[in-house]
C-alpha cells in the first residue's frame, strides 16, 4: 500500500541491528565513492556489495517497489536529457569514437557514449540500495538521534524525522478527505479532463492543509509544553549505542572509500578507459 | 490553612487578535494537594484560563495581561514556558496529537530527553513512571497500536515524569468511549492520591467527573468565574442551568420529580446521594408518567445483509454483518474505539468495497453502486468540519456538490437557499466560512451535505466537542430533519445522545454486532455495555436506588418526558 512508503521496515537482521549513525556515515562514504568515480571496475565491485548488503537486510524489492520505478523512471529521464543535451560526451571523454550507427546531425550511437551512460545508470544503482536502506532499516525514532549525531542540529534533526513520521497519517486523511469529496460529485477518476481534474484536486489541497494546520498547532504546543528547545543540546532515549559490528561496518566502509578513491584517481582521470 | 499554588488576582487577559478581552477580571486560588474541575460552555474562556495555567498564554498566544498569576509564588508573565512546564504538566486534548514518541518509553522519556538526563537514567526514570501509570508491560509497544485508554495512560506518564506540582487536564475525556472515560477518571484520581500533586480538570462532562470526588468546581461562563463552589453546592444551585452546563441525568429526573435539590443531600455522587422523602416523589412520578407509544409502521431503507470486510486480504475487520434501518428512523452505532464502527459507514456509502453480502436500499441491491450513484441516496458528514470545507464562502460551499452534478444555475440557486434557511444559516449566506464557529462550522458541512437531497444521512460524532447549548442546538436540527422525513444514522460516543435521541441503537465490538435494539435496552444491559464499553445510564441506578421495580422502565419513561419538555421549548430550565 502506499501508505507504507519510504517508512521503516521491521525485519530482523544485521543491517537492523546496526546503529542509525552507522548506517548514515556509511551511506555518506557510499555516496560520496560512488559520486566521484567513473571507474566501471570499482562501480561495479560497489554494485555488487550494495546488492549483497541489500540482501542480507531482507528487505525485499516488494516493499520498496514504489519508490524504486520513481527511481528509475527519473534514471530513464536523466539518461535521455543527457543524450539530447550531450550525445558526443563519451566520444570527449575517452577520445576515441566507434559509430554503431548515425542518426542526424550530431546525434549518432557511439560505444564510448554508451559506455559513459552505463557508468552513470551504475551510480544510480550503487547508491539507491545504501539510501533506500538507511531509511528502511533505521527505526524513526533513532532517524534524528542519528542525524543530530554527526552534527545537524537537533531542532532540524527532530523536524526532518517528524515529518517523515506524518507522512502516512498525511495520506490516510487525504484519502479519508478525497472520498468524502467524491461523494459529493468530486471527481478525480480518470473519466474526468485534466484541466477539471487539475482543478478538482485543489478541493482536497484546502481541507487537507487546513486539518494540517490544526495537527501542527497541535504537535508544536505538545512540544513546547514539555520542554522542546530549552537547552542547546539533548539527550535521546533510542539512541543505540554503537557496538563491534558498528565499528567495524564503518572502518570496512572507510576503506572501500579509500580504495576506491585510489583506484579511481591514481592514473589521473576519473574514466576507466577500455577503448584504449 | 494550605498554601496556594495557584493564584489569580484581578487577572485580565486579552488576546492580541481580539478587541475584547476573553477572561475578565480573574479572582481564584487552588490550594496544593486540591483536585479542581474547571466547568463551562465553548467560548467561556476555560480553555484560555488552562493556558494561563500552562504557560501557553502569554508564551505561545500573545495577548495583554493585566493583574497578576502566581504559580508556586512566582509570577508567571516574568517565567518563561519552560520553567512553567516543570512546575505544571499539561495532558492534552487529543490523545492522538500530543503523542511525540513512537513507543510508550520514548514518549514518557520526551520531557528528559530535552533536560539532557543521561540515556540510562532515563531508561530508569521511564520504568519508575510507567509503573505509576500502569504501563510498565508495554515499554517497547508502540503507541499506534494501544486503545483509547492506553494512550491516555502514557500521555499522563509523558507528564508525570517531569515530577510536576500541577497537573493540568485538558477535556480528558473527548474522544473517549464512555467505559475508557471513567478508567481515566479513576486514574487521574489515584495517581493524585499517590503523588500528592494538585489537579486541575478542565471538561464540560461533569457527570463523567464526578465519577470520583473533586474538591470544588470552578464555573466560567463568558470569561468570569460565576461559581465556585463544592460540587453538592452546585448541583443544588442552578449555575449549571443559566451556564449551558449539562446537569448529570440523575439530577435532572430527581428535579422532574419535584424534588427540591439541597447540599444535605449529598447529590454530587449517586451512592451518597440520600433519597428520602425523594424516593416516594420518584416513584410517584414514575407511576404517573406514561410511555407516549410511538409505533409507526415502517418499511425498511437500509439493509445490510451478511457484509464482510477487510482492510486487508488475510484478515477481516466487519465480520458478517447484518441489519436493517427503517426509513424515518433515528439510529445511533455505538461501540468503543476501532471497533469497526467508522468501516461501517464506509462501506455504506461506498467508500469501501465490501468482500462479500449485500447492502440494500429501498430494497435495491446497490453493493455494486459506485461512490457517486450512493451519494445520490446517502449523505456522510465526517466528525472534523475542516475535513469537508474548501470553499471561502458558505454558499459556494454549500453549492460545491450541486455544480459537480451539473445542476442548472437557477436551480442551485434555488436550492441552496432552501438549504440555508433549513440550517438556520441563511443570515451568514455571504459571510466567509473562517469567521464561524465550530458549531457553526459542522451546520455548513452538514448543509453541503443535505443540498444533494439524500434519503440517508450518516453522522460521525456529530456533537464531538461540542458544549451543551451546540449539541442540542445540533441535535434539535437533527431531529427537524429526521421529521421531514431523512433517515439519520449517527455513529457516537456519547450515551445521553444515543439515549435521549435514538430510540434504536446498534452496538458493534470487534466488527460483529452484539446488541441491535432499542437505545433503553443497549445502555441497560450489563454483557452489551462490558463488551461495547459504554456505561449504564445514572437513571438506571437511580431508580434501583429508589427501589423502583421497573428500573428499565423507568429510564423509558424519563426519556419520553424528557422529549416532551424538550418539545414544548423549556428545554433545560423546566421545573422550579
Amino acid at each position: 500500500m502506499a501508505a507504507e512508503m519510504l517508512s521503516y521496515i521491521e525485519r530482523k537482521s544485521p543491517i537492523h541491528d546496526l546503529s542509525g549513525v552507522t548506517k548514515l556515515i556509511i551511506f555518506l562514504m557510499w555516496s560520496t565513492a560512488a559520486m566521484l568515480t567513473y571507474d566501471t571496475r570499482v562501480l561495479l565491485f560497489l554494485l555488487v556489495m550494495s546488492i549483497t548488503v541489500f540482501i542480507i537486510s531482507k528487505i525485499s524489492i516488494r516493499d520498496i517497489a514504489f519508490v524504486l520505478i520513481f527511481i528509475l523512471s527519473f534514471l530513464l529521464l536523466n539518461n535521455i536529457a543527457i543524450y539530447i543535451f550531450s550525445p558526443q560526451e563519451g566520444v570527449k571523454i575517452y577520445g576515441t569514437s566507434h559509430v554503431l550507427f548515425e542518426i542526424a546531425g550530431r546525434y549518432n550511437v557511439t560505444l564510448e557514449q554508451l559506455f559513459y551512460q552505463l557508468n552513470i545508470t551504475l551510480k544510480y544503482f550503487v547508491v539507491i540500495p545504501a539510501a533506500l536502506l538507511f531509511i528502511v532499516t533505521t527505526h524513526p525514532s533513532e532517524f534524528a538521534a542519528s542525524l543530530n549525531r554527526i552534527g545537524i542540529n537537533y531542532k532540524i534533526a527532530f523536524s526532518v524525522s517528524l515529518a517523515l513520521r506524518y507522512i502516512p497519517d498525511i495520506q490516510r486523511d487525504f484519502r479519508t478527505i478525497a472520498q468524502s469529496q467524491q461523494a459529493r460529485g468530486i471527481d478525480l477518476s480518470g473519466n474526468e479532463k485534466l484541466l477539471k481534474r487539475a482543478k478538482n484536486a485543489t478541493s482536497i489541497i484546502m481541507p487537507l492543509i487546513l486539518s494540517s494546520l490544526d495537527r501542527i498547532e497541535v504537535i508544536s504546543n505538545a512540544l513546547e509544553l514539555r520542554g522542546f528547545g530549552k537547552n542547546k543540546k539533548r539527550t535521546w532515549y533510542s539512541a543505540k549505542q554503537l557496538k563491534r559490528a558498528d565499528y567495524i561496518t564503518v572502518l570496512m566502509g572507510g576503506i572501500i572509500l579509500i580504495v576506491s578513491l585510489v583506484i579511481t584517481f591514481h592514473d589521473g582521470s576519473r574514466f576507466y578507459n577500455p577503448f584504449n | 490553612m494550605k498554601k496556594p499554588i495557584i493564584e489569580f488576582s484581578n487577572f485580565t487577559f486579552k488576546y492580541r487578535s481580539q478587541t475584547e478581552p476573553t477572561l475578565v477580571d480573574i479572582n481564584l486560588k487552588i490550594y496544593e494537594g486540591e483536585k479542581v474541575l474547571i466547568v463551562g460552555p465553548s467560548g467561556s474562556g476555560k480553555s484560555t484560563l488552562a493556558h494561563c495555567i500552562n504557560g501557553l498564554v502569554p508564551f505561545s498566544y500573545k495577548g495583554d495581561i493585566h493583574g497578576s498569576l502566581l504559580i508556586k509564588d512566582k509570577e508567571s508573565k516574568d517565567m518563561d514556558i519552560f520553567s512553567i512546564s516543570k512546575l505544571v504538566g499539561t495532558v492534552l486534548q487529543d490523545p492522538d496529537g500530543q503523542f511525540i514518541g513512537l513507543s510508550v518509553g520514548e514518549d514518557i522519556a520526551f520531557a528528559l530527553e530535552n533536560d539532557e538526563v543521561s540515556q540510562e537514567h532515563m531508561t530508569r526514570q521511564v520504568v519508575d513512571v510507567s509503573k505509576l501509570v500502569g504501563m510498565e508491560e508495554n515499554i517497547e509497544s508502540s503507541i499506534h497500536q494501544l486503545s483509547g485508554g492506553q494512550k491516555q495512560r502514557v500521555s499522563l506518564g509523558g507528564v508525570m515524569v517531569d515530577q510536576v506540582d500541577i497537573l493540568l487536564f485538558d477535556e480528558p475525556l473527548a474522544n473517549l468511549d464512555p467505559a475508557t472515560g471513567k478508567l481515566a477518571i479513576s486514574l487521574i484520581d489515584r495517581v493524585q492520591k499517590e503523588t500528592d500533586t494538585t489537579v486541575i480538570i478542565i471538561e464540560h462532562r461533569l457527570e463523567d467527573v464526578l465519577h470520583s470526588d473533586v474538591d470544588r468546581i470552578i464555573v466560567v461562563d463568558d470569561g468570569r468565574i460565576v461559581s465556585d463552589s463544592t460540587p453538592d453546592e452546585l448541583l443544588s444551585s442552578t449555575v449549571l442551568e443559566s451556564s449551558d452546563i449539562r446537569e448529570p441525568l440523575y439530577i435532572k429526573a430527581l428535579k422532574y420529580a419535584g424534588c427540591a435539590i439541597t447540599a444535605e443531600m449529598n447529590p454530587s455522587h449517586l451512592n451518597t446521594l440520600k433519597l428520602d422523602d425523594c424516593k416516594n416523589k420518584l416513584i410517584q412520578w414514575f407511576e404517573a408518567t406514561t410511555q407516549n407509544e410511538i409505533n409507526e409502521k415502517a418499511s425498511p431503507i437500509l439493509v445490510l445483509e451478511d457484509v464482510t470486510f477487510g482492510y486487508e486480504q488475510s484478515k477481516n475487520n466487519i465480520h458478517n454483518i447484518s441489519f436493517s434501518v427503517n426509513k424515518g428512523e433515528m439510529v445511533s452505532i455505538v461501540g468503543k474505539n476501532g471497533a469497526g464502527k467508522s468501516t461501517l459507514s464506509k462501506l455504506i456509502c461506498g467508500f469501501e468495497k465490501v468482500k462479500s453480502g449485500r447492502i440494500l436500499f429501498n430494497g435495491e441491491d446497490i453493493t455494486k453502486d459506485t461512490i457517486h450513484e450512493r451519494s445520490q441516496r446517502i449523505g456522510m458528514v465526517m466528525q472534523n468540519p475542516n475535513q469537508m470545507i474548501s470553499k471561502h464562502m458558505i454558499v459556494d460551499e454549500v453549492a460545491l456538490g450541486l455544480v459537480m452534478r451539473g445542476v442548472p444555475e437557477n436551480e442551485i440557486k434555488e436550492r441552496v437557499e432552501k438549504t440555508l434557511k433549513v440550517c438556520g444559516l441563511y443570515p451568514f449566506r455571504n459571510w466567509p466560512i473562517s469567521a464561524l464557529s465550530f458549531g457553526q462550522k459542522k451546520r455548513v458541512t452538514i448543509a453541503s451535505i443535505l443540498v444533494l437531497n439524500p434519503e440517508v444521512l450518516i453522522l460521525d460524532e456529530p456533537t464531538a466537542g461540542q458544549d451543551f447549548r451546540h449539541y442540542t442546538e445540533i441535535m434539535e436540527f437533527l431531529v427537524e430533519l429526521n421529521h421531514n422525513g431523512v433517515t439519520i444514522i449517527m455513529i457516537t460516543h456519547d450515551m445521553h445522545l444515543m439515549l435521549e435521541y435514538t430510540p434504536h441503537a446498534i452496538a458493534i465490538t470487534d466488527g460483529r454486532i452484539i446488541a441491535d435494539s432499542s437505545a433503553v435496552d443497549v445502555i441497560t444491559n450489563d454483557t452489551v455495555i462490558e463488551k461495547a464499553n459504554l456505561k449504564k445510564t445514572s437513571l438506571f441506578d437511580l431508580a434501583v436506588k429508589a427501589g423502583i421495580g421497573n428500573p428499565k422502565e423507568f429510564v423509558t419513561r424519563f426519556i419520553s418526558f424528557d422529549k416532551e419538555v424538550r418539545k414544548n421549548g423549556s428545554g433545560n430550565a423546566f421545573i422550579y
